[in-house]
């Protein structure tokens, strides 16, 4: 059922009782061409654009819970594409394009709000790296404004601007980033990927991978072994576990990452806002809650919980930018496990096994890359070589020097 | 998360700053290779499960320590002084 305006008036008068599911529970067939691993936001968009970009059906994804339970839908559902390095710029650019034209691809609405992105700088010397920035940007085809303190101040007029430490100074703005909302990312490509044969297989979880000398021959699940010629993953907080299993080890530590949401308020806060003085940054939901985030815990974990300790930071961080939120209650927060990559950055590429590829170290922003990574990892994976904005994503560049180090903080996942 | 310091007792993690896995061991001088450093310094096991860390009690007694930790769990199930171990 393509869903439109007459389809949803058709159904109003029909009482909503013919709405049809918006993809079937599929069983596991023996045998697939491609079998994906992991029914998150990267697999199920990697399986629609092999569908739709490489003429493949006999795909299976296969999810461990039900589709968007892991990382898809525990981000702060931020996009933006305001990055530095040349690895870097042109994939997010690429991602915010495909961004922008997503609902009417998938035919599902999934409230992509382009309500822009703005990053605060308190010292001269962080106005001209964001000066810095902002040009990279506009070079690889992406927008960026430099604001000075009062044009911020005409924007976000609650903002503590004399803050003793930490006063603001100006923005670097991205007009075009803004939040999506994440679930219906993750339902509106597995419609999609279903409506193209895509079989999407739920409480399936992999627990091996049939390898010999010649490469993969497929997986073991829970619900019995299944033959494919290539297998990737898109396991992102679990790809140590999922390589260990080919014999793998990767370059990545898994950590928790927390998010907050307040009590729903009236509307307040037309933008995402991020702090440029400690880890924080905010945005409001369509719902009304203020969506906040901060730093990763800082130790290896798999708990989908953190600590105490983060907590008290980001609303440190927080009050520091915007005192009003003292009065504000924090309705409730909750943690994923992120692939932390030793350079921060996220890898793309073969594995040493052939037929077994690898989608993994997207550390704090793998949900804004969603569109890009499922449309090169599809590519990587029906073509075998690198798509062009993707190219720098090797698992071999941390042998080979070419680090992709946004932040220059060297081989230390947990600063990154 | 508190973390039992052999010198100082159980504090708070706060106190605590966190360098990751400590069966990690550059290699010898004789061993070195372009492939073995960066085994040492990029790859990691990442276990879900019992893992043994580097903590340095950098806002208590300085000294480094290797705790044995569940990261899916978080119980503490050992902290040795580093020196010891890193000296055999």
């Amino acid at each position: 059922m393509r869903y439109s305006v007459f389809t949803l008036a058709a159904q109003t008068l029909k009482g909503h009782r013919g709405w049809k599911p918006a993809w079937r529970d599929a069983s596991p067939e023996p045998e697939y061409d491609v079998i994906i691993v992991g029914g998150g936001g990267h697999g199920l968009a990697t399986a629609y654009y092999l569908a739709s970009q490489h003429g493949l059906s006999n795909i299976a994804v296969l999810e461990k819970g039900h589709i968007g339970s892991g990382n898809v839908g525990r981000n702060t559902t931020i996009i933006r594409s305001n990055y530095l390095l040349p690895g870097n710029t042109p994939f997010y650019e690429f991602s915010m394009k495909l961004w922008e034209g997503l609902e009417q691809e998938i035919n599902y609405n999934a409230m992509v709000s382009q309500r822009g992105v703005l990053n605060l700088y308190h010292s001269d010397s962080q106005r001209d790296a964001y000066a810095r920035r902002g040009n990279a940007m506009r070079l690889a085809g992406a927008d960026a404004e430099l604001l000075d303190r009062d044009e911020v101040r005409a924007m976000l007029p609650f903002l503590d601007y004399d803050n003793a430490r930490f006063p603001i100074q100006g923005g670097l703005l991205q007009r075009r980033g803004g939040s999506v909302r994440h679930d219906a990312v993750a339902w509106g490509y597995a419609r999609a990927a279903d409506r193209r044969g895509v079989d999407i297989v739920q409480n399936c979880e992999v627990t091996g991978l049939t390898i010999d000398a010649d490469g993969i021959h497929g997986v073991e699940t829970s619900r019995g072994p299944i033959k494919a010629r290539k297998v990737a993953l898109a396991v992102a907080g679990s790809s140590s576990r999922l390589a260990a299993m080919a014999g793998l080890r990767l370059p990545i530590e898994s950590h928790v990452l927390q998010a907050f949401v307040s009590e729903g308020l009236k509307p307040l806060l037309d933008r995402v806002v991020t702090f440029g003085a400690g880890h924080f940054y905010v945005s409001q939901s369509d719902k009304g809650g203020l969506v906040f985030g901060g730093d990763i815990d800082g130790y290896n974990s798999y708990a989908q919980r953190g600590n105490l300790p983060v907590i008290e930071d980001v609303m440190e961080s927080g009050m520091a930018l915007w005192p009003g939120l003292g009065r504000v209650r924090v309705l409730r927060h909750w943690g994923g496990v992120m692939d932390m990559s030793m350079d921060g950055s996220p890898i793309i590429d073969h594995t040493p096994v052939r037929g077994l590829y690898l989608n993994a170290g997207w550390c704090y922003g793998g949900f804004k890359a969603t569109p890009a990574s499922g449309w090169c990892f599809a590519h990587l994976i029906a073509r075998d070589h690198h798509h062009p904005v993707a190219a720098a994503y090797r698992l071999d560049r941390f042998a080979t020097g070419h680090l992709i180090d946004e932040k220059g903080v060297g081989a230390q996942p947990n600063l990154h | 998360m508190r973390l039992p310091c052999p010198h100082c007792g159980t504090r708070d993690v706060q106190e605590f700053t966190y360098l990751g896995d400590a069966n990690v061991k550059r290699p010898d001088a004789d061993e070195m290779s372009e492939a073995a450093m960066t085994r040492c310094v990029y790859e990691r096991d990442n276990p879900a499960g019992r893992q043994r860390e580097y903590w340095h009690h950098s806002s208590g007694c300085r000294a480094w320590i290797v705790v044995t930790r569940d990261t899916r769990t978080h119980r503490i199930e050992s902290a040795e002084r580093a020196r010891p171990l890193v000296e055999d």
